[in-house]
Parts: structure tokens; C-alpha cells; sequence
């Protein structure tokens, strides 16, 4: 079954104790989006600054749990200097490792569709899927951040 | 703290022998239930007095006048004589209204009596202190009447601040109040409260949600005009609540939901509603649940509601000195600290862990608490919080229960730490 270490993996904990890319930014020029997850309070504060298609800098304020706060940070050192469509890229490969398979939660195992290699310290928050009540803390910046590419355009 | 025979003679272990949930074992361990105040966990009796109703006697009640059907009719109607019972309503079968659970109750309460009777420049006075029940119907009322909502403020001290309760008092047709709070285990002095509404020429309702399975509750030694409560939360089942009101303002309530049942007579050109509670239980009414509540009030009278009573306050005691003493304002109590006027929910604010990593970890011990806003957002903003982790005491709980919290609780903090 599923273990507490699988969840609150060592990245994990370290993102949380010490956040990355943890501020604001000027807003304009940044991009300012708020994220909310009514169920639990959690509320989140995403700035963009986007230079000739390239997501130049990115900060994040707010609070939550240790699941929420990790993945945003996470999310930051993942996308930060990447081409929009690298962030895109980055955003669908995040989701899609969120994405409960049945067969996945039945029967153990990463799910297949995602090269864990690929993503680096991403890979830490695979284990949020074995608990389906904690993929809405991991997902809301990358929600909040999609939003914010959306305003972009 | 025990007083005479009381304690002594009340048997937590029978009652935890009694509930088959409590065997469950998850992630390795015994379950520690500390979630009653989201909703308690039925008896054998109350399960099994379900299971014999759908057995043997279940048929739609009412105008049936095959033998199951006159059966089921009648064990629906004394449940309601049950219910009435044991919150000492003068007339049971004239004023015990069965409803979905307590929310719909206030909705019932709202959209009935209070669209009747409250309009602009009238006020209904809650609490800094409700759940969100016993709020958003009221703001519902507000914006299609423009009745004014006003909140007693709450104290720093996690107590209601009747300060300058006869300014608050103006205008006010009905005062909505909690008996006690699902988050702060503050008790309110209802009694005090209702001669008050009723000096200043207002009525009182009270949400009891959260004390009905917990202490006895009688409506004539309170002396208020609306009592409403959800089986779930004392023993039962869920899917079925009461509001109580006197027989005088009932009869005068317009109906809630239309359709069958809660009419006299429907022609082409309109319908007459019924007389008595049956006007507000439009549609087959929940029947196996009022089945599980009358037997939920039966066990809670076999194990008499003062022995619940003192051994909920002993333990509350025990948990809030040994909190308080192991984790050495690491893990603050938010609520009052004194257990008189206080029950069994304690909502925890550990330092340094969100109140959702908190119930994960307790998790992984077995241990069940609810994190979050408990419904009780005007609340969590007064104290500058987002969420909390809650836990709370029903008639089964023992002090081994506190044990595991605290082991489960230094885990945490260790964990995150």
C-alpha cells in the first residue's frame, strides 16, 4: 500500500522547508494570477515575466501544504528560461503524471506514459497520485500557471 | 471532575465494543476515530434496526394500506415521536419536522418561516462562530428580501462577546445561533440567550448539530423556538435531519418543497397544503433513516446522554492538559482552554505543518481528524487561519485515543521539523 514516504519524498520536503523562486514581481509588466482551492484554503499568487516568447522570470507567493508549496516551487525551477512551448511541454507532462490510471493505483508501478527521466526532480511528486485527495494540492500552481500563459496570448 | 455514580457507571469500552467501524484497521493499525463532529459512527443496533426495516418491512409510507406498508408508516412516525422524545418537545407528532440532514433544516427555516416573517429593516443575528449553514441561508434570505444579517462578535478567548449584546439585539426578529461551535468546542449559553431573544421580542433558533449527541437537550428547559440537528452526528445515519419547532409557529410556517405528500388537496387551479409537519416532507421521505434515528435515540437514552457528557468533558480535559504539556505551544489549541462550557472538538494549529499534512500523517497511524475551514470561514478569518486539523471526541472515544493523537502528532512535527 501506499507509504507516507512515498508522498513526502526528501525534494519534497526540501522545496517546502525552502521555497525557490518564493516573491513578486512587478506587476505590469509581469503577468499576475491567482490561484484558489476553495476545498482547503490554499491560495497562490503566480507572476510571469514573458521577453520574446521565452518565460524569463517566475515567482510565486501564497500559502498552503507541503504538497502545494513543493510543487510550486518545483514548477518554478522547472520552468523558469524555458520557451513557452518548452513551458507547455512542461505543464502536459506534469498533468499527465498526475493523471490517476486505475490500473496504476490498482496494481503499483509509475504509469508508463511518462519518461521519469525526462523530468527530473518532477519525478518526486510522482507518489502524490497514490493519494487522489493530494493531486489537487500538487496541480494548483501548474492550473494557475497555464492560466496565466492563457492571459499572455 | 467525576461526579457521584455518573462516570463510574458510564462504559466507553461497551460503547466502542458496540461499533463495528471502530475494528477497522487501516495502514496497519486500529483506526482511531477522532471525526465525530464531521459525523459519529452507528451502533450495531442502529445498523442492524436498518437492515430488518429493508428485511422485513419496507414499503412507502402513508396511504398504504397493506400490512408492510401500515408497518413502515408506523415506524416512521415513531421515530418522529422518538426524536421528540428525547429533546422533550411538548408535541412530538405536531412539531418534529424530519429533513435531509441540519443544513436543510436551516434552509427550511429560512426560506419558510423567515421569508414570512423577516423583511428590510429587520435583522437576524448569528454568530462570528457559525457553520456556514446557519449563514449562507440567511445572506440567501438578505439578498431576496433585504433582511440585515449581523455576527455577535467572538472573543480572543474563543468565546461569543455579549458585550454590547442589547445594541446588537436591535431590530432583531430572529437570533441563529450554535450551541456549540464545530470548531472551537465553545459551548454558548443558550438558555441565557433565549430569555435575552426573547426580552427583546425576537425568537431563537439553534443550531445543535454539533451537542445533540453529546449532552441532553431539552426544549422546554431552554425555552427556544427552533431546534435543529442531523442524525449522523448522534449515532445515526446519514441522509436524514430534524427541525423542532412549536406546534404555535409551525402551523403558521408556509410549505417548503412542493410535490406529494405534503399537500390536503391539489386541483387545476392549486393545491392546499397539509397541517402539521407533513407539509414541509414533500416526496417519499427518508424511512430507513428515521428507522436508524429512532434507534440512534434509543442507545444514546440507553447509555443516558449526562454519562456521555462527563466522560466527553474527562477527556477533554486529559487531551487539552496533555497536548498542552507534551508539546510545549508547539501544537496551540484553538478553542477555549478551560472545559467548562466546552466539549469534545479540538481544533490544533502544529507548528510549521499545514493542517492537511497533519491529517496525512495522522493517517498513516490509523488516526482520523479533519483538516481544513470546518465549514467556518467568517471564523477561520477572525483568527487569521486558513485551516485547521480538528479533532474530536464521540460517546466511544477513549484517552488511548489521545495517546495515539500525540504519538501521531510528534510524528508529524518531527517529519517536518
Amino acid at each position: 500500500m501506499s507509504n507516507l514516504e512515498d508522498l513526502y519524498r526528501e525534494i519534497i520536503l526540501d522545496h517546502y522547508r525552502s521555497p525557490r523562486n518564493r516573491g513578486e514581481l512587478a506587476s505590469p509588466p509581469a503577468i499576475r494570477v491567482e490561484g484558489f482551492n476553495p476545498l482547503c484554503g490554499d491560495e497562490l499568487v503566480v507572476y510571469l515575466d514573458i521577453e520574446d516568447g521565452v518565460l524569463s522570470d517566475i515567482k510565486i507567493t501564497g500559502h498552503g501544504c507541503s504538497i502545494s508549496q513543493s510543487s510550486s516551487s518545483l514548477m518554478t525551477t522547472a520552468v523558469k528560461s524555458k520557451s513557452l512551448d518548452q513551458v507547455r511541454d512542461v505543464i502536459a507532462t506534469f498533468k499527465q503524471l498526475m493523471t490517476v490510471h486505475e490500473a496504476t493505483l490498482e496494481h503499483e508501478g509509475e504509469p508508463a506514459t511518462v519518461d521519469l527521466r525526462a523530468i527530473g526532480e518532477l519525478a518526486a511528486l510522482q507518489g502524490v497520485v497514490k493519494f487522489p485527495v493530494r493531486i489537487k494540492c500538487a496541480t494548483l500552481a501548474w492550473n494557475t500557471l497555464a492560466q496565466g500563459l492563457d492571459q499572455a496570448q | 471532575m467525576a461526579t457521584g455514580g455518573v462516570v463510574t457507571s458510564y462504559n466507553a469500552r461497551a460503547v466502542r465494543a458496540d461499533t463495528p467501524l471502530l475494528n477497522r484497521v487501516v495502514n496497519a493499525r486500529t483506526i482511531t476515530y477522532l471525526d465525530s463532529a464531521s459525523s459519529s459512527l452507528p451502533p450495531r443496533a442502529v445498523i442492524e434496526a436498518m437492515s430488518r426495516y429493508y428485511e422485513l418491512r419496507h414499503a412507502n409510507v402513508h396511504r398504504g394500506v397493506f400490512t408492510t406498508a401500515v408497518e413502515a408508516t408506523e415506524a416512521y412516525e415513531s421515530a418522529r415521536e422518538a426524536v421528540g422524545r428525547f429533546i422533550n418537545a411538548p408535541v412530538p407528532m405536531e412539531e418534529v419536522v424530519f429533513t435531509k440532514n441540519a443544513t436543510e433544516a436551516f434552509n427550511l427555516l429560512a426560506k419558510s418561516w423567515g421569508a414570512k416573517n423577516l423583511g428590510a429593516g429587520d435583522v437576524v443575528l448569528v454568530s462570528e462562530m457559525e457553520h456556514h449553514a446557519n449563514i449562507v441561508p440567511w445572506f440567501q434570505l438578505r439578498d431576496a428580501t433585504g433582511v440585515e444579517v449581523r455576527f455577535i462578535p467572538v472573543t480572543d478567548d474563543f468565546r461569543l462577546d455579549l458585550t454590547n449584546i442589547d445594541e446588537l439585539m436591535r431590530g432583531v426578529k430572529l437570533l441563529s445561533i450554535t450551541a456549540m461551535s464545530n470548531v472551537l468546542g465553545t459551548v454558548n449559553p443558550v438558555k441565557d440567550l433565549a430569555v435575552l431573544a426573547h426580552r427583546h421580542g425576537a425568537l431563537i433558533a439553534v443550531d445543535a448539530a454539533q451537542s445533540i449527541g453529546h449532552s441532553a437537550t431539552d426544549v422546554v428547559d431552554l425555552d427556544v423556538d427552533f431546534l435543529i440537528f442531523s442524525a449522523h452526528k448522534m449515532l445515526g445515519p446519514t441522509g436524514i435531519g430534524v427541525l423542532w419547532t412549536r406546534q404555535s409557529i409551525l402551523t403558521d410556517m408556509p410549505p417548503f418543497l412542493g410535490g406529494g405528500g405534503m399537500i390536503a388537496d391539489v386541483r387545476t387551479d392549486g393545491y392546499l397544503p397539509a397541517i402539521g409537519p407533513a407539509r414541509f416532507e414533500a416526496g417519499t421521505p427518508p424511512i430507513a433513516e428515521s428507522v436508524g434515528l429512532g434507534a440512534a435515540v434509543r442507545y444514546l437514552e440507553g447509555l443516558g446522554m449526562a454519562g456521555i457528557a462527563a466522560h466527553e468533558r474527562e477527556l477533554t480535559t486529559d487531551a487539552l492538559s496533555r497536548l498542552a504539556a507534551t508539546f510545549n505551544g508547539r501544537v496551540r489549541i484553538i478553542g477555549p482552554r478551560d472545559t467548562t462550557e466546552r466539549g469534545g472538538v479540538i481544533s490544533l494549529d502544529v507548528e510549521g505543518v499545514h493542517p492537511h499534512d497533519v491529517a496525512q500523517v495522522l493517517d498513516q497511524f490509523g488516526v482520523c481528524v479533519r483538516p481544513g475551514h470546518h465549514c467556518a470561514k467568517p471564523l477561520m478569518r477572525r483568527f487569521g487561519l486558513a485551516a485547521t486539523a480538528r479533532a474530536s471526541f464521540g460517546p466511544y472515544s477513549l484517552a488511548e485515543d489521545t495517546d495515539v493523537l500525540i504519538e501521531s502528532l510528534a510524528h508529524a512535527l518531527k517529519m517536518f521539523g
